[in-house]
């Protein structure tokens, strides 16, 4: 069997695992046999997950990015199917054209079918469209005993439920079939607004979440004073116009690409504040309104290939957790006095209110609340004391962290967090196991799996 | 536009036929897996094709090349592009060990696609246009100690090929020779992929304009022009010193 040297990292690129081997899979008939493995087995897509949920440390990485075939498509209904390692990149090439789009999409367009599913990840919309895993209709999961299982909410329900953000540790899904959404052209009717202060934000958002599809703010966090936060609140529409569907999208722009390691104090609280500082005054008039592409509206990060490379080598820390609104205000008064106080910079900073549409995942993170992302440069422990401190505050507003930026949440905070997840435990392929997973259930017995 | 691929499952081909069925074309994939073949065949409708049939075949089976070329016309209802991209990237070291491994190699590598590039040929010049084009491999540009029985193959398919464009050019043939470099494809993922290794998706699409523009030889990614035009002009003496 091929084993390739290159080892799995995450985004964040911290932690640094080292699988025992990385097995590529190529074709859909040549899979392997995974009851050979004599250690842990974690598929991997492109490592886009931020922490250490897509690592397995010491155990078998199975790498599915050759897994890059399209199986169907429906231009009638919308409905797509594709192996696991399709990229939504990919996806987008070949609906766009065709008009339809992702039914949602996370920030960067990098990621596979299969990490979407694994993560049930979220995106601008999800306030109403609600996750990726609330459009998968189904999807074949390969377990370690050989079994060839086709999930659905109909068939292996269950399964199928610990699947959409189960975290790849369910087994290894093949192929997935979803629904994608129909649109008259890739163009986006854009406004963006800037505001000044947290209630601001939470009036736009009250305003924006009924008559817009999608919505998200990029938030200053370090400005202090009474109005804790400014910012830029986004918000679009598809555009409607069916003569916009003939005109081409600009070329493409060359990507840039960062080529090294920034030293690690090239982004401090102050190079931070300059950003934001740039980033805020850069749009002039207070509402700005424009048709524009889709790309620069939905991933205007993926420009910059590379980007977390601007951390340094010691990587970086996301952090993302969502509040019921009941708790809103007052989580985010205090997580943001937080880190005034601490002068740490988070660089990309956004918030946003998520919305009730359920998603069949068992163990996925967004429910209806605020949720505001974070990052923060790695500086060890002051800024692993620092977030155990922001995890109190979460915790004491009945907030959740979500697992796929985490790479430091203690095993306490988790089971708190997600307190399903001894009944999650019960599906997981008794071969799959994760860095993250270790370290999230560590200091309990492992239950004998009942699902076999 | 009508296009046959030989050897329609390696990442290569794949990469560049994606191309082709964004452009809508009509396809017709050989190879020696079924399974693969239908696989590339659903993902190729999916991105555009108008059509993609497949013909399952050993390209070592000589006695059926006149079948295939036969079955292509009929099945694509003509024939614009042909694209030789089958190969075999064999165990050197066996092939120093085996004259039987050597013969395989080449085989593979030179006599199975001489006899599909005749047939192929003679169909075309008497059509009076279209294109061949076969992936060979800057390994044909010169013997290294760790790769020549495959360079041998290739340096044979390109001085096939130089002859061929020469004879079909009065036809209005056109006759493109691909030399990839190193490509990060399953054929590869056993080495160790240093700077120069490409991305499948580049080189496909560089196979791709290669052949819209008719080029008589093109290297893919560019820079191997240069790469392999410092590597023949290093003297013998010294050449043969080199760990390459």
């Amino acid at each position: 069997m091929a084993t390739v040297n290159k080892h799995p990292q995450s985004w964040g690129r911290y932690p640094i695992a080292k699988s025992s081997q990385v097995v590529p899979v190529y074709w859909r008939d040549e899979l392997p046999n995974l009851a050979a493995f004599e250690q842990s087995i974690l598929p991997y897509g492109y490592g886009r997950s931020y922490g250490d949920s897509c690592l397995n440390d010491g155990g078998v990485s199975v790498d599915v990015s050759h897994l890059r075939n399209f199986i169907a498509f429906d231009d009638e209904t919308g409905v797509i199917r594709c192996e696991a390692g399709v990229s939504l990149a990919d996806i987008l090439e070949v609906a766009v054209p065709r008009g339809w789009f992702l039914p949602t999409s996370p920030g960067t367009k990098f990621v596979s079918v299969g990490g979407a599913i694994a993560n049930d990840v979220h995106g601008k919309n999800h306030h109403s469209a609600g996750t990726f895993g609330c459009h998968v209709t189904q999807f074949e999961l390969l377990r370690s005993n050989g079994e060839h299982l086709i999930c659905s909410p109909e068939q292996n329900s269950e399964l199928f439920r610990a699947t959409i953000g189960g975290l790849g540790l369910t087994g290894m899904v093949i192929w997935a079939e979803f629904r994608l959404k129909k649109i008259v052209n890739p163009y986006i009717d854009m406004e963006s607004i800037r505001f000044d202060s947290l209630d601001e934000f939470f009036e736009l958002s009250a305003e924006s979440d009924q008559k817009f599809d999608y919505s998200v703010s990029w938030v200053d966090l370090l400005i202090g004073g009474p109005g804790l936060c400014r910012g830029k609140f986004s918000r679009g529409n598809h555009n409607q116009d069916p003569a916009l569907a003939q005109k081409p999208l600009k070329a493409k722009k060359l990507p840039l690409t960062v080529p090294i390691d920034f030293p690690s104090f090239v982004l401090n609280s102050y190079t931070v504040k300059a950003f934001n500082e740039a980033y805020y005054r850069v749009q002039i008039d207070k509402y700005v309104k424009k048709t524009e592409s889709y790309e620069p509206f939905f991933y205007p990060l993926d420009a910059i290939h590379n980007w977390n490379r601007i951390y340094g080598k010691r990587g970086f820390f996301q952090y993302q957790f969502v509040v019921p609104f009941e708790h809103g205000r007052e989580a985010l008064n205090k997580s943001i006095t937080h880190i005034q106080k601490a002068g740490e910079g988070s660089f990309l900073t956004v918030l946003k209110q998520f919305g009730d549409v359920k998603s069949p995942g068992m163990l996925s993170f967004p429910r209806p609340g605020i949720t505001l992302a974070l990052d923060f440069s790695n500086h060890g422990e002051r800024t692993q004391k620092f977030l155990r401190e922001l995890d109190q505050i979460v915790e004491d507003n009945g907030g959740v962290i979500y697992p796929a930026k985490d790479a430091r949440m203690s095993a306490e905070s988790f089971k708190k967090f997600y307190p399903q997840w001894q009944e999650f435990e019960q599906y997981i392929d008794p071969k799959f196991s994760s860095s993250f997973w270790r370290r999230v259930t560590q200091g309990t017995d492992s239950n004998i799996p009942l699902y076999i | 536009m009508k296009v046959a691929i030989i050897g329609a499952s390696s990442a290569l081909a794949h990469e560049t036929a994606k191309f082709f069925a964004r452009d809508g074309a009509d396809l017709f994939l050989v190879g020696r897996s079924a399974d693969k073949l239908a696989v590339v065949a659903d993902d190729l409708k999916v991105r555009g094709a108008h059509s993609a049939e497949t013909f399952v075949l050993d390209v070592n089976e000589l006695d059926r090349h006149e079948e295939l070329l036969q079955q292509t016309v009929a099945t694509l209802g003509g024939l614009d592009i042909i694209l030789v991209a089958h190969g075999t990237l064999g165990d050197q070291r066996k092939s120093e060990l085996s004259v039987a491994e050597t013969l395989q190699e080449l085989n593979t590598n030179a006599i199975s696609v001489i006899s599909l590039l005749t047939l192929s040929a003679n169909y075309l010049e008497q059509q009076k246009r279209g294109c061949i084009a076969v992936i060979s491999s800057v390994a044909g540009d010169r013997g290294r100690p760790s790769n020549y029985v495959y360079g041998t193959a290739k340096a044979a398919v390109t001085t096939f090929l130089q002859g061929l464009r020469g004879r079909l050019a009065k036809s209005g043939v056109v006759v493109v020779t691909i030399k990839p470099g190193s490509v990060a494809t399953p054929m590869t993922a056993h080495m160790k992929q240093g700077l120069l290794f490409a991305q499948p998706k580049a080189v496909g699409e560089g196979i791709y304009e290669a052949i819209k523009k008719g080029k008589d030889v093109a290297y893919v990614p560019g820079y191997w022009r240069v790469v392999m035009l410092i590597i023949k002009s290093i003297p013998e003496g010294l050449f043969k010193r080199l760990p390459l």
